[in-house]
């Protein structure tokens, strides 16, 4: 039986450890649900309570082994088909670091989950199986990762306990993923033998694998270097609430709050109000009740202008000689995520930053096989859980960048107005 | 704190702070009338403060609704009182007495006052026409919470149905609704037991004196340690002794166990987590206790 604990020497570490957001991808036959059990059972971060209900239902169902995929099963529905349906979000912490897993489900229907999931993520850890090698699921996870910018990528070849753990195996299995990966917006890549029953290579290294000599699972996770995958260069502060006490202590208080999306924003910097190209300074940025000297993604504070210029929730505060050109003609590779298929002439709402407008479908351009990357520019419209490029027209201007330069000032949703729906998720493409 | 940052990182607990303001800004910003439930509990005081940091030095521009259960501890209720005065923010008390009273919920003596606090939750939200609520929910207590979105669309039943979730992407929340549906807003989702406790210890706030060590005359029943009151009358067999204890979550006296401890400071409070074997509702709330999908039927017919 494991306990939780934080290496606890009665101040938690908390405070000054950093957050790793990591998407799992893979089939319940790849053993992902395991994978996460065993990540958490070797972290300590079982509770024996969680632990015998999973130790009493393994047994209730006569299994020899307990489950650990129990874990993670939540949902009824889910325990009773034995998957996945929607996305889980669970926590570890060791020493060094805090993180949070988007657990996501891997089959074909589900691409919109697993879009869900690596929008807000780190990392993508994909997983196959051994003995099976790559499979078009791993193909379209790595796809999917790729375009949503996710900026490393792990390959985990589970269940070598069951190829004798053979070298000659995952090097096949590494070797084809490596290559395939060069088709891919894939910055970093690491490719890790594991066995996620016995514990092999996941936190503790695995004595049956002597031939390899890269990272432990966990020792990855731990360690890879997030900080720098920030824009810190290009200034971006959507506009989000205007805070105005109009108390007597506060009278002429005037300030903008937001969460920092890009680069670095300083006291004196000159600025521009977008989409009104209104110039002023900073003249100081709070958070709560004390000014701080700069601000950076992924803070959210209060900014004071020096001039009285008209600042509304939907703009943007950016560099003079560095921001965002408005525009309403929008190119953007859009996952569609509602069974009614988008088509053009279509008109939805989009929500971009904290700007909400109407947007018209003026074209789908093609749709992109997740599979073989194929670009299918006979079919016009995209059907749930596809992914294709779209042109939009909007009735307001975005003050948008390519998503890859910056996934918060590149990403938007479209909603259907009569349902309010969420039924998109668009990454806007460079040169629009 | 952010001080200064050459290498512009941020600790995990100020990305967690940022982006509950931003879920807070967000909500005030697109929903027409939010309020806050606010249980007097150790999460929904991180959400208060978080909420207070969010619209500083403006006053937080909407109420807060606490339901009371007609079995809350007193020291919970004066908690309240002073982070309500000190803020200056509306509280609205929705009574499950009064809710039996008026016939809303049906106190059949068997059901618990935690189940009877849907209804009355639900007819608070209705009768005075709230588009969203914020509640304190980790998505690490429970299995079924783990599936939680920030932004929960309630239907006009105020029901929750987890196949039919709005997929929530980057931190582009919809706050659309219809005529009669409302939204449950969870801004501390992606914050641990350990994260709650660490930011109340950084801030220095003001928790009800129950969750650190007192003395406290009390029984044991179902393994869990309750408390001598009026509400709680003891059974056969049961007896009532003086404890050295303190509680890892508020709520129903009735049902809330508490932990035989000497933690009496917040550091000696996180050590005791970090080396907890077990979770916190595990260990004292009976309400979760009952089946293993309890939470998730809750969460269906309206719970927080």
């Amino acid at each position: 039986m494991s306990t939780a604990s934080q290496e606890s020497t009665g101040e938690s570490t908390a405070t000054n450890m950093d957050l790793l957001r990591f998407a799992t991808a893979g089939s319940v036959d790849d053993g992902k649900s395991t994978l996460i059990g065993r990540l958490l059972l070797d972290s300590k971060s079982i509770f024996s309570d969680q632990m015998e209900a999973v130790e009493a239902t393994s047994a209730s169902k006569g299994y020899d082994y307990t489950d650990l995929a129990l874990l993670t099963d939540g949902l009824r529905s889910e325990r009773e088909q034995g998957i996945t349906i929607d996305v889980a979000y669970r926590y570890f912490a060791t020493p060094q670091r805090k993180f949070i897993i988007a657990d996501t489900p891997g089959h074909v229907q589900y691409t919109r989950n697993m879009v869900t999931g690596a929008s807000t993520s780190d990392l993508g850890l994909v997983l196959v199986d051994a003995r099976q090698g790559l499979t078009e699921q791993s193909r379209r996870h790595a796809v999917i990762l790729s375009l949503l910018r996710v900026p490393h990528l792990v390959l985990a070849v589970n269940k070598m306990d069951l190829v004798d753990f053979d070298q000659a195996t995952y090097q096949r299995i590494h070797d084809e993923f490596t290559q395939f990966a060069t088709k891919l917006n894939i910055p970093d890549l690491e490719v890790i033998p594991i066995s996620a029953l016995q514990g092999d290579n996941v936190v503790n290294r695995s004595e049956n694998m002597s031939w390899y000599s890269g990272p432990t699972l966990m020792h990855h996770l731990e360690n890879v270097h997030v900080a720098s995958d920030r824009d810190l260069i290009d200034a971006r502060f959507p506009v989000q609430y205007v805070v105005r006490p109009k108390s007597d202590a506060h009278h002429d208080y005037r300030g903008f709050g937001g969460q920092v999306a890009g680069g670095v924003l300083k006291p004196g910097d000159e600025v521009v109000v977008l989409p009104s190209g209104m110039t002023s300074t900073i003249e100081g940025i709070d958070l709560f009740d004390k000014e701080v000297p700069e601000a950076f993604p992924p803070m959210s504070v209060t900014v004071r202008l020096t001039d009285d210029v008209d600042v509304s929730r939907g703009d943007m505060i950016a560099r003079v000689n560095n921001a965002p050109k408005p525009s309403q003609d929008i190119d953007a590779m859009v996952c569609w995520m509602t069974t009614a298929p988008l088509k053009p002439r279509q008109k939805l709402a989009i929500k971009h930053t904290t700007r909400t407008g109407r947007a018209l479908v003026k074209d789908i351009q093609y749709r992109l096989d997740v599979n073989t990357l194929h670009r299918d520019q006979e079919t016009k419209e995209l059907g749930v859980n596809e992914i294709g490029r779209v042109q939009l027209r909007t009735t307001v201007p975005l003050l948008a960048d390519p998503y890859s330069k910056n996934r918060t000032t590149g990403s938007f949703i479209l909603i259907d107005e009569a349902t309010g729906v969420t039924v998109g998720a668009g990454m806007i493409n460079s040169g629009t | 704190m952010p001080e200064t940052h050459a290498d512009y990182r941020l600790s995990q607990l100020d990305q967690l702070e940022a982006e509950s303001i931003h879920i807070f800004r967000e909500v005030a910003a697109e929903l027409e009338k939010p309020v806050l439930m606010f249980s007097g509990g150790k999460d929904s005081i991180v959400m208060l403060r978080l909420a207070e940091k969010a619209f500083y030095p403006a006053k937080i521009p909407f109420p807060v609704l606490q339901v009371d259960t007609g079995y809350d501890f007193p020291e919970v209720l004066s908690c309240r009182d002073s982070w309500v005065d000190r803020l200056g923010v509306r509280l609205i008390v929705a009574s499950v007495e009064q809710a039996i009273a008026d016939g809303v919920v049906v106190d059949d003596g068997k059901t618990s006052r935690n189940r009877l606090q849907i209804g009355t939750l639900l007819n608070a939200i209705e009768s005075e026409g709230f588009t969203a609520a914020f509640g304190g929910g980790r998505r690490d207590e429970e299995k079924a919470r783990a599936k939680e979105r920030v932004y929960s669309h309630r239907d006009e039943f105020g029901q929750w149905d987890p196949k039919m979730q709005r997929p929530e992407l980057w931190s582009l929340y919809n706050g659309r609704l219809h005529e009669g549906e409302h939204m449950r807003i969870f801004p501390i989702s992606n914050w641990t037991e350990l994260d709650i406790w660490d930011y109340i210890g950084r801030e220095g706030i003001e928790i009800p004196s129950i969750y650190y060590s007192h003395q406290r005359r009390v029984f044991l029943r179902d393994g869990m340690l309750l408390s001598e009151s009026d509400f709680n009358p003891t059974r056969g067999g049961e007896t009532v002794e003086e404890r050295t204890v303190r509680f890892r979550t508020v709520g129903d006296l009735t049902l809330t166990g508490c932990v035989e401890s000497t933690a009496s400071t917040i550091p000696e409070i996180i050590a005791e987590v970090a080396m907890s074997t077990v979770t916190e509702r595990g260990a004292t709330r009976g309400d979760d206790r009952f089946s293993e999908a309890a939470m998730e039927d809750r969460k269906k017919e309206g719970y927080f």
